[in-house]
């Protein structure tokens, strides 16, 4: 490399930090956004949460109740998350090259998880809020339908990174094929699918709280519910039982990851 | 009647371009075949039509008196079962332990349910242990795959061919990512099988030394084609460099001496 090519890069990394520059003052400036404004703001922020969101005794006789909705949230989404890794291990396994039993199930499979990826959670709760009321089941679904889509993208990587060789091997024993699936592919990829399940159910318990309040279950519906009658001490002790919570989780599948990897 | 017979085998991967042009030989049963050939000759593809991992395109595999491209699926099992197939990356599940990794080799043998509540018999997981004692890892049956050696871990791929009874082994580049040492071994463990066994080998090699060697025959592979079969001493420098190409025979040499 020469000193040309080193002075080129250099003029490209120029140009491409000004463009980023332009750029973003070019959209604050269509959007009306002003960088001092919202400065100023954030001190005024700051004061209204500290005036407001103070847990007191009034908000912790809540916290039985509190802690009920949220159980029910935690399982929600355990619920959700295992049942939808259950079915996304099948659709991996017949979407992904390695595995598949022939191209059309492949492609149907692959779109059917595209298709529930690709539509947002939050989509999905309003479509289903829809279709099924306002209950628990609503909540379940949304989380459910968004789940499969993610795991089975996650799963079919884990299954064309892991088994290519012993699958291999296997066909040529003279194995059938669901003893290569259950013998060769599962062993080989289950500590990441587990890994990527974990993830999940994380995940999941943080937007089973939007879906929540969006289709009036769980925590989430709580957390609205004194949110929209200005009861912000109970808004403040819900957040911090919800941050403790996935803290909580996080902790204990970092642990289970660390064994099982 | 020969074990193995291919006639006129050709298969292309893309349609104008084979990789294999009208192969024909046949095998007898007990014999150690070299097949040699430069990258890309076609060795692999080859190997992998006589039990049909890769569908066989013109020409005729008789394996055992059965045509290898006609058999439905529970033909082609019944052939696999009785064809061992030892891989250059050894495909085992690395994270399974070595006996089981060998027992794998008995799934041919078993109904689908058999196989996936694992249900093996005393009798196999006996022999599963005697191969592992035979093959000189009986010390490591309990390890995950992945804590093994490159040497160890082709032994225990070796095992778990052997463990399928079967008539004839299959080995694609079995030594081409091991060291001298623990290609050595391997080699010395493939020719011990043979004789002791009486299983018929046929072994991927691209160090011709190493297959004068070991080899009864040797079959030559050049361009997809036939190029030298016949008795290993009789691969005279002259075929060797027919086989590599002329130009470059001498650095080849170098490059293949294990």
């Amino acid at each position: 490399m020469n000193e040309t090519v080193l002075k080129k890069r250099k003029f490209h990394m120029t140009l491409l930090f000004l463009g980023a520059i332009l750029l973003t003052w070019l959209s604050a400036w269509v959007t009306d956004y002003g960088f001092a404004s919202s400065l100023e703001a954030v001190p005024g922020a700051m004061m209204w949460m500290a005036s407001n969101l103070l847990v007191d005794g009034e908000a912790l006789v809540k916290l039985p109740d509190i802690m009920g909705k949220l159980l029910e949230t935690v399982f929600m989404s355990i619920a959700a998350t295992t049942i939808a890794a259950a079915l996304s291990l099948f659709l991996a396994i017949m979407g992904s090259k390695t595995t598949m039993v022939n191209r059309p199930i492949g492609a149907v499979s692959r779109f059917v998880a595209s298709l529930s990826r690709n539509i947002p959670v939050v989509a999905w709760s309003l479509i289903l809020l829809l279709s099924f009321g306002q209950n628990s089941v609503t909540g379940f679904l949304a989380l459910f339908v968004g789940t499969v889509g993610f795991l089975t993208r996650a799963f079919i990587e884990t299954i064309d990174e892991a088994a290519l060789g012993s699958v291999e091997a296997l066909r040529s024993t003279g194995a059938t094929y669901w003893q290569i699936v259950t013998k060769a592919v599962v062993p080989q990829g289950l500590p990441q699918m587990v890994s990527w399940v974990l993830f999940m159910i994380e995940t999941n318990i943080r937007s089973a709280t939007l879906v929540g309040i969006l289709t009036g279950t769980g925590i989430g519906y709580m957390f609205d519910m004194y949110y929209k009658t200005m009861n912000y001490g109970v808004v403040a002790l819900i957040t911090i039982t919800i941050v403790l919570t996935v803290i909580v989780i996080e902790l204990l599948s970092t642990r289970i990851r660390k064994v099982i990897l | 009647m020969s074990l193995l017979e291919v006639n006129g085998l050709t298969k292309s991967y893309q349609p104008g371009n084979p990789i294999l042009k009208d192969v024909s030989f046949s095998v007898e049963a007990g014999e150690f075949i070299a097949v040699i050939g430069p990258s890309g000759a076609g060795k692999s593809t080859m190997l992998r039509c006589l039990n049909r991992m890769v569908d066989i395109g013109e020409g005729q595999v008789l394996f055992d008196g059965r045509d290898v491209g006609a058999q439905n699926k529970k033909g082609l099992r019944d052939v696999r079962k009785n064809i061992g197939m030892v891989f250059q990356h050894y495909n085992l599940v690395p994270r399974l332990t070595v006996i089981e990794n060998v027992l794998h080799g008995r799934f041919g043998y078993k109904s689908t349910l058999q196989g996936v509540l694992g249900r093996f018999t005393e009798e196999e997981k006996r022999k599963a242990f005697d191969l592992l004692g035979k093959l000189g890892i009986a010390e490591h049956a309990y390890k995950r795959c992945d804590q093994l050696s490159g040497g160890q871990q082709q032994r225990v791929g070796i095992c778990r061919a052997l463990i399928q009874d079967p008539k004839i082994i299959l080995c694609d580049e079995p030594i081409a990512s091991l060291d001298p040492n623990s290609s050595r071994i391997i080699m010395d463990h493939l020719k011990t099988i043979s004789i002791e066994f009486g299983i018929t080998c046929i072994v991927n090699l691209h160090q011709v030394d190493v297959a004068k060697d070991y080899a009864n025959r040797i079959i030559g592979l050049r361009k997809g084609e036939v190029v030298f079969d016949g008795p290993s001493p009789l691969l005279s420098q002259r075929f060797t460099d027919e086989i590599y190409g002329m130009k470059t025979a001498v650095e080849m040499r170098e490059l293949i001496t294990v």
